[in-house]
């Protein structure tokens, strides 16, 4: 899921991505996904079903508690919004922090 | 999570005495010990682990405030220590800033999904002033264990 807006203050995207990783968002990835975030100008704002924080705050994200299977949204707004998008959805569900799937699919 | 369901209130320390990073973690891991809470795992491992960890990366997560952790054989649920120091610690945080408030976390070895949970409950306090600044202001273990009861009842403070 994709949404693109042309506004007078520039781009806004939204996506979905699902947490791959066995151990899930805890603090290493959270900190890579803050540090990937701050290297774009826009704003920033990742949701689950409870919270939305800010992307570019490791207190805030260390707050989603997003376990392996957890989908969150993510919210770029801003000129190089989409570029932050692209680099955001690979580092979670491409790269996966550098980090291994469960050994046992099932586990969820 | 509450932090009444994983925080140890026998190991808070109110005054640590450490200055330093590597003493402060000690002082935390030894508290545990002493509770009773690491079964029979030998403290220097412990802390040798969690010290490995906070290498890798700091936990010093800026506005005084470091949450060093380590996911370990010795303990079959998540527990935590509290510690709050006079005179601040050096923890290569990443605002450069000396840390107050320590809260160590060790979290069993095949439980990623608890860690998680017990994280999300530091750091929806942690990052609110006004429970950083009660947590720094307490001068004894029962003002900290009386702060954390109040957070878990009080989700506003």
């Amino acid at each position: 899921m994709q949404t693109e807006e042309n506004t007078s203050e520039g781009v806004v995207c939204e996506t979905v991505v699902e947490i791959k990783n066995a151990d899930g968002l805890h603090m290493r990835p959270a900190m890579q996904f803050v540090d990937a975030a701050s290297q774009f100008d826009c704003d920033i704002t990742v949701s689950n079903a409870e919270n939305s924080v800010d992307g570019k705050s490791i207190m805030q994200m260390s707050m989603l508690a997003a376990t392996c299977g957890t989908t969150l949204t993510i919210k770029a707004e801003g000129a190089d919004a989409q570029q932050a998008i692209d680099a955001l959805r690979e580092l979670v569900e491409v790269k996966m922090f550098g980090e291994p799937p469960p050994k046992d699919r099932s586990r969820n | 999570m509450k932090f009444a369901d994983f925080v140890c209130f026998e190991a808070i320390i109110p005054k640590l005495k450490a200055t330093d990073r590597d003493g402060v973690v000690a002082e935390l891991v030894a508290a545990l010990a002493g509770a009773g809470r690491l079964a029979n795992a030998d403290c220097s491992k412990v802390l040798k682990a969690v010290i490995e960890r906070e290498k890798e990366a700091s936990t010093g997560m800026g506005k005084g405030v470091a949450v060093p952790h380590v996911k370990h054989t010795a303990v079959t649920d998540v527990i935590a220590a509290v510690g709050r120091s006079d005179t601040g610690v050096d923890f290569s945080s990443l605002d450069k800033q000396p840390v107050y408030s320590v809260i160590l976390l060790i979290s069993p070895a095949d439980n990623p999904d608890k860690h998680l949970q017990a994280m999300e409950s530091i750091f929806k306090h942690l990052q609110k002033d006004k429970f950083r600044k009660f947590l720094r202001q307490s001068q004894t273990a029962e003002q900290i264990e009386d702060l954390l009861r109040e957070a878990d009842e009080e989700p506003s403070l």
